[in-house]
């Protein structure tokens, strides 16, 4: 067997950049082989490397006394008590679920549940965040109708609770759809796994499903700019199989029981090479494999080929070799493939061999270490211009046009196709502000939720970075739940312009300043960038996935208000218009500046909703829509009419931060207000729910109409 | 009292079901489908919801000819109480436990959501704590849930009164808002919703703790 010949097209097709390849063969003092540089390209495309981002994701808080392990390994850890952790991660599977929509986002939800399920947590909810482009744009529905599937498919039968996510169109994902998948898991604090090797001569072990040729090249694909060849793109995508990732997990935790693990990592992007070399790193050891041993599904595959797959469902092991033929009985039992591939070395080198032959010998900690790192140009995205003035109009038209887009409208075609309520611990489901679920078996409940308004990061990457963050804070305190951590998916366009790197700049800078202000560390997350076709960009949109706890599952936050609740906002409310969705849906105008976020009273604001929950029937957050939008919102949740007393069309679907919207028993106003004035958080009783019209400013629908126009309007457009 | 929880490669509420026997006081023992006999002692058998196999073929087939669904089998043969919730449903139906199939929702789509139904019998050891007529709500979260048989069997299902609930606004299509039958002994019932997913407030519901309760109390008596 002979390897092909390097040549720059090669090099080039390997998405290696010149000076790349030069260090290349400074640190090898010889050419690589093709093996070898497959090898290379895998470890050092920006997926795996984050080569952009490194300089700025050293710069967000990561720690705290709730974290037990930050960024850096499958996913994040932070302490829930009681002995207890939660661990949880958000990654990206933008590109393969644009080229092949329903197995791209299956295999995005195989890979998140994977990351948690090697930390040997069991995984116990899902969010995912979907950006699509145009409703009316010929590629849309189909991806929509692909993407969700592929999240139900994989989700539903491996069998984790779906309890939210969020989905958006907008005109610039026409050519570059989102799909951000979340999952979060169980764990005791004290029984956490991580990918570091330990031990000399330790066996290296092959777990899960077969090795085929599906994916070669994914994570190099995944780091290149979509043009008009895409289609020829479909073979790097691969193909997912729930049934055997519910197995694998499965096993994988009874294995962990019996002490048998050293270390773990999940075949993930570039598969064989990504998590050998990884786990080799962290341990300061080499890697020895025996490509002989791996359980392939096709015939003739090379080094090169094997080394590169992204087979689905996969896992790879450093074994105690005292309990082999315990941990062999565990892989027979559910019917997984189990072979020892190679072995662990002291001295730093990844060693390929098969049939007989070295395919490579690499120094292994320079694949990870030396890999580049940019310090890519950048240039802050200049200040909005001052706005045009925004006429008035009626108030009732305005909230209906928002709730026939379907950026506004109920998702409840989606949400039902995900199982919600399987574990048996859900206590809210999608669609009503942050999802819960119960710790099975305790009071406890952790609540999630993952928050963006892409409009905002694109007009001031700043404040938007700060909002992200500052609006999924409102949405755990909104259920009552205490803020824990977080996890951030940053989705960019191409960071060699420096424009886009400039967002990507200010974004981490206002996460990182508003993850500190809130204490809501960062403890995992995913970059993807090159979010672009032909030239044009995404809008920035870095997704943060949060968790929050609550003490006792009673203590939820309802959202319905009962009648003769009054309708109390909290917050300081200008009337900001800019980047609304009011001023995008009516007035086709995306102009403005975003909002301002006062971080301070942010955390003043929280603090007294949580723990003011007593006074409230319910509560959700304001975002977008302002007022109005949020007070039709929990009118439908309690099936009941509201009216909010007065105010212009800047007080109404004005998207000032900080704010909330509570309804309270008329018994119970009272004591809320002074509570409010001895915390100095402004309050104001707005209005009313009771009837079964939706007044706003003494404008009038009613509330049946305007709910079957949000219930039927995405699967109107999209269904 | 014993009920015996039968673990398919696939299975995901396995354990839900285990949680809802325990609450009613039937002590849950977790059962292999390699196994070929159920332990002693089992007084009813529980076929969890989930993918057994991956739903691949069809949903239930593979399942149904597990080792241990020939013990299934005999334990039904022998007067034994059987309950098969969603994917155990299809698993009573391809095991041939119990008449007709399970086809793909009319609407073509995965369905969760909460599904009220009425109670169409209260003669049988899991429906006796409700009333004939009762409107009762438990999720649903399947692909395949379309009840359908032929005119034949769905008239002896009518006319033996074995049809144990039925869909108040049919979410997929069944013959007759079919979402629950009973064996010809009425000890063997397969439904689509999850009576295991409403045992409890913190879960929105506590309809499904009525059957648990009623099927312990049957069990007790007899």
């Amino acid at each position: 067997m002979t390897e092909p010949a390097i040549t720059p097209d090669l090099i080039a097709a390997h998405g290696l950049k010149p000076d790349e390849y030069q260090r290349i063969l400074d640190l090898l003092g010889r050419d690589p082989t093709f093996t070898e540089l497959g090898i290379f390209s895998a470890m050092w495309n920006e997926h795996c490397s984050y080569k952009s981002s490194k300089k700025w994701l050293r710069t967000l808080p990561t720690e705290g006394p709730q974290v037990i392990c930050g960024p850096g390994e499958n996913a994040g850890v932070v302490d829930i008590g009681d002995g207890q952790a939660v661990v949880f991660k958000m990654e990206s599977h933008n590109h393969p679920s644009y080229i092949e929509p329903y197995q791209g986002a299956a295999t995005g939800m195989g890979g998140i549940l994977r990351d948690v399920f090697t930390m040997g947590a069991r995984p116990i909810a899902a969010m995912n965040a979907l950006s699509f482009g145009r409703t009316d744009h010929p590629k849309t529905r189909q991806l929509v109708h692909g993407v969700v599937e592929g999240i139900g498919g994989y989700g539903n039968c491996f069998g984790v609770p779906t309890v939210g996510g969020e989905v958006r169109f907008h005109a610039a994902y026409d050519g570059n759809c989102l799909v951000n998948a979340f999952a979060a898991g169980l764990a005791d604090a004290d029984a956490i796994f991580y990918s570091a090797a330990s031990g000399v001569g330790r066996p290296v072990v092959y777990l899960g499903a077969k090795t085929g040729r599906d994916g070669v090249g994914g994570a190099t694909m995944a780091s290149a700019e979509f043009d008009d060849t895409i289609e020829e793109k479909r073979p790097t995508v691969q193909v997912g199989d729930p049934f055997t990732e519910k197995r694998l997990m499965e096993a994988c935790l009874e294995l962990m029981q019996t002490g048998a693990v050293i270390s773990i990592q999940d075949m993930g992007a570039a598969g064989l090479t990504c998590s050998a070399v990884e786990m080799g790193d962290k341990g300061g050891l080499g890697i020895r494999l025996n490509l002989d041993a791996v359980p392939v599904r096709e015939d003739g595959m090379t080094a090169y080929e094997m080394m590169l797959s992204e087979s689905q469902e996969r896992m790879l092991m450093v074994l105690d070799p005292a309990k082999e033929a315990e941990a062999k009985a565990v892989f027979d039992k559910w019917d997984l493939d189990f072979a020892i591939v190679g072995e662990t070395i002291a001295e730093d080198r990844f060693i390929i061999e098969h049939k007989g032959q070295v395919w490579a010998d690499l120094p292994l900690a320079a694949l990870s270490g030396t890999a580049p790192e940019y310090d890519r140009p950048w240039v802050e995205t200049p200040p909005a211009d001052s706005m045009e003035p925004v006429p008035e109009v009626d108030p009732i038209d305005a909230l209906r046009a928002l709730l026939s887009d379907p950026n506004h409208a109920a998702k409840h075609w989606v949400w039902e196709q995900y199982d919600s309520q399987v574990m048996g611990d859900t206590a809210r489901a999608p669609g009503l502000g942050a999802g819960a679920v119960r710790v099975h078996g305790t009071r406890k409940a952790l609540v999630f939720t993952c928050d963006v308004t892409p409009r905002y990061v694109r007009a001031n990457p700043f404040e938007g970075g700060k909002q992200a963050v500052a609006e999924a804070y409102r949405n755990l305190s909104a259920a009552g739940a205490k803020p824990l951590a977080t996890t951030d998916n940053l989705n960019f366009g191409n960071p060699e312009k420096p424009e886009i790197m400039g967002q990507l700049v200010g974004a981490i800078k206002g996460i990182g300043e508003a993850c500190a202000a809130l204490d809501m560390p960062i403890v995992s997350g995913n970059v993807s960038l090159y979010n672009e076709t032909d030239g044009a960009p995404i809008l920035p949109t870095p997704t943060i996935g949060a968790v929050g706890l609550l003490k006792n599952v009673r203590n939820l936050i309802g959202t319905a208000p009962a009648p003769g609740d009054l309708a109390i906002l909290v917050g300081e409310t200008t009337g900001h218009l800019g980047q609304s969705a009011v001023l995008a849906r009516v007035f086709n105008r995306e102009d403005g500046d975003a909002p301002a976020v006062d971080l301070l009273a942010e955390r003043r604001h929280g603090v007294f909703v949580r723990n003011n929950r007593k006074l409230i029937t319910a509560a959700t957050d304001l975002g977008d829509g302002g007022l109005a939008l949020a007070a039709f919102e929990m009118a439908v949740a309690g099936d009941i009419g509201v009216t909010i007393n007065e105010g212009d069309l800047a007080r109404l679907f004005g998207e000032d931060q900080a704010r909330y919207l509570l309804a309270c028993p008329f018994d119970c106003a009272e004591a809320l207000m002074i509570a409010a004035g001895q915390a100095g958080v402004p309050v104001e009783a707005v209005g009313r729910f009771g009837g079964t019209a939706i007044r706003l400013a003494g404008s009038e629908a009613p509330l049946e109409d305007l709910a079957q126009v949000w219930r039927s309007a995405f699967a109107e457009k999209l269904g | 009292m014993r009920g015996a929880v039968i673990v398919f490669p696939g299975s995901n509420c396995d354990r839900d079901l285990a949680v809802a026997f325990r609450a009613a006081g039937i002590d849950p023992v977790m059962v292999w489908h390699k196994d070929t006999s159920l332990p002693a002692g089992v007084d009813v058998v529980g076929l969890p919801g989930g993918f057994s196999y991956g739903d691949y073929l069809r949903c239930g087939a593979i399942a149904a000819r597990s080792p241990i669904c020939v013990a299934v089998a005999d334990h039904a043969r022998r007067g034994g109480a059987v309950i098969g919730i969603c994917n155990g449903f299809q698993v009573l139906v391809e095991a041939g436990l119990l008449p007709g199939a399970l086809m793909r929702n009319a609407g073509l789509k995965f369905i969760c959501k909460p599904a009220p139904m009425t109670v169409a019998t209260a003669d049988s050891p899991f429906t006796s704590g409700y009333t004939v007529g009762q409107a009762v709500t438990f999720p649903i979260a399947h692909h395949d849930g379309n009840y359908t048989a032929d005119a034949d069997t769905l008239a002896r299902l009518d006319g033996e009164d074995r049809v144990a609930f039925r869909y108040m606004d049919n979410p997929n299509g069944s013959a007759g808002d079919i979402a629950g039958i009973l064996s010809e002994n009425r000890r063997v019932l397969g439904l689509m919703p999850h009576p295991e997913r409403a045992i409890d407030p913190a879960q929105g519901g506590t309809d499904g703790a009525v059957l648990f309760a009623a099927l312990a109390g049957a069990l007790a008596d007899a």
